[in-house]
Order: C-alpha cells, then structure tokens, then sequence
C-alpha cells in the first residue's frame, strides 16, 4: 500500500519527521529556560567561569559542525546513487560524531570525579540535564546512523535507504543547530 | 569532481547543492570563531557581548536553517516554514515567559524570612 504512491510519501514522511523535530525543540527549550532560571544558583559551588574549557568546548563545536556538513555531503552522493561515497561521508560523519560523544563523556567525568556532578547545585543540574539531553540524542542518532550504513553496505541503496538517509541528515543537523545554542549559552556567556 | 558534483546538482534545488552546503559550513565557521574569539579575546563586555553573542547564534540559526535544512526553498504550501515559525513562538513564550517569571518571583524573594511572614499574613487577611 505504501509502495502504491512512492512520489508524495517522501515529501509526507520528511514533513511528518520535521514534524517531530520542532516538538524535539520546544522539550530542548524547556530545558534551555531551566537553565537560564538555575544559572546563578550555585549553592557556594563553582560557576561555569572555573569549571568550562574552552578551547576543549570549541574542539567539540567544530567537529559537530563538520560533521553536520559531511552528513550533507552524504546525501548529495545518495541522490547520485553512489554507495562508495555515501559510506564514505556517513562514515566520516559518524566518527565526528562519536569523537564529540567521547569529549562530553569526558568532560561529564572530569566534573564528576572533581566532586561537581548534577547532585553539587542547581545550576550543575541543569547544565547536566541541558547538555546531557542533547548528548543522548547524539548517541541515538550514531546508532541510527550505524544501523542504517551496515544496511546500505550489505543491501545498496534502495529508495527506502536514501530516505531514511535524508531523515537522518535532517536530524543530524537539527542537532548541530541546537548545539550552536548550548555552545553560547552555556559555555560563552557561562565564561563570559 | 567537485565540479562535477556542481552542474548536476544545481538544478535540484530543493535538494540543496554542493555549493550550498560548503557556503552555509564556511558561514557557520565564521560565526562560531567570530562569537567564541569575542569572548575569549575580551573583544566587547557586558551586555554588549551577551547580545552579539547570542546575535551571532541566531545568525549562525538563519544559515543553517538555509544551507543545511533547506527552509523556505521548498515547493509553495510551505509547511516546514509554518511549523517553523509556530515552533519559534513557542519556544520564545516558553523562555521569556519563564525567566519573567522566575525573575519577578526571586525578586519578590529579596525579603527576610520574618519580612516574608508578615507579608504572607497581611496578604491573607486581605484575602487572596
């Protein structure tokens, strides 16, 4: 039945995946007015001038913000139908991706050895719970990307793949563009 | 190849090109050293700094929304754009609304425990 109208159901299946990222935005907002309302309230506890890095942080920014372009360069190659290259770019972008993971963790552990976990404040609680979030969807969408690329490598791309490749690109860009915001809210005004 | 990539591309334009992409990353990379340098580098202080900082995100929003998400370069009923701008008023209602909120609440916190008990006390029996 869905095979019946192939032409509309791609422009219907990226709307209704937009769909679900602008909702994704408003819960990323929620969490961006709590912490703009628990920014301050350190408890005696240090604030984000003593505890961000920022040539650390900026390191995360730029290998979030290339892979969100190799990702795009990955859907160019699927619309030309070349697998090479798609693998190619989403592999890449999927290594960027995990390399950012490895930096939050290793932040996230840094402060948390250091005796400034989300339990120290409220403002740590909410930097945790904003940054953390935006984390975890990182990790979903690397899963995703995995799942989806041993696919293509074993099965090619089919009509199914590549969209489920530019669902995956959008998502992956939405999250670069709700990093730009944690990158300046959090940690350039947090030193600011 | 990278010409290649470009002729055959260009035409589908809702598709996003080579150039469109390469255009928003450069973009983008310009504005986040741009903001993170302004910082870092004391360029500006102040109120000042806070808002071209957060000037330059929504900026660095704009371009990616563009190059990267192709918004407002779809066919006409321009869904994606409406839910767009839905989300925007949303989310600008959730944050501001929040911080005035929580602002004129810690405002009215400014008072001593004893202070705050007989401000309850004369607001009750005035009846709430």
């Amino acid at each position: 039945m869905t095979q019946a109208i192939p032409s509309t159901d791609v422009t219907k299946t990226e709307f209704g995946f937009w769909i679900y990222l602008m909702t994704d935005l408003i819960l990323f907002a929620t969490l961006f007015a709590t912490y703009a309302v628990l920014k301050n309230n350190t408890f005696g506890g240090p604030g984000g001038h003593e505890l961000f890095n920022m040539p650390f942080v900026l390191t995360e920014t730029m290998l979030l913000l290339t892979s969100s372009y190799t990702s795009g360069l990955g859907i160019l190659a699927a619309h030309r139908l070349d697998k090479r290259k798609v693998l190619l770019w989403f592999g890449i972008t999927a290594l960027l991706g995990l390399a950012f993971v490895s930096m939050e963790l290793y932040e996230f552990h840094h402060l948390y050895v250091e005796g400034n976990s989300w339990r120290r404040s409220g403002f740590l609680s909410a930097f945790f719970t904003l940054v953390g979030t935006h984390g975890l969807h990182i990790s979903i969408g690397l899963l995703w990307m995995t799942t989806l690329l041993v696919k293509v490598y074993r099965k090619g791309l089919s009509t199914a793949t590549i969209r489920k490749l530019s669902l995956l690109s959008m998502f992956w860009h939405f999250l670069d563009v709700v990093w730009i915001f944690i990158f300046t809210i959090v940690y350039l005004i947090g030193v600011a | 190849m990278s010409n290649h990539q470009h002729a055959s591309l260009e035409s589908e334009a809702g598709l996003g090109s080579y150039t469109a992409y390469t255009t928003g990353f450069i973009l983008s990379l310009i504005l986040t050293i741009g903001a993170y340098l302004a910082v870092t580098e004391n360029l500006l202080s102040g109120n000042i700094l806070v808002t071209a900082v957060i000037g330059l995100a929504i900026l660095q929003l704009f371009v990616q929304m563009f190059f990267f998400l192709h918004l407002g370069r779809e066919s006409k009923p321009r869904w994606n754009l409406v839910a767009f701008i839905f989300m925007v008023m949303v989310v600008f209602i959730v944050v501001i609304g929040s911080l005035w909120i929580m602002n004129n609440l810690d405002y009215h916190n400014h008072l001593t425990p004893s202070e705050q008990d007989s401000y309850m006390h004369t607001r009750n029996n005035e009846g709430f």
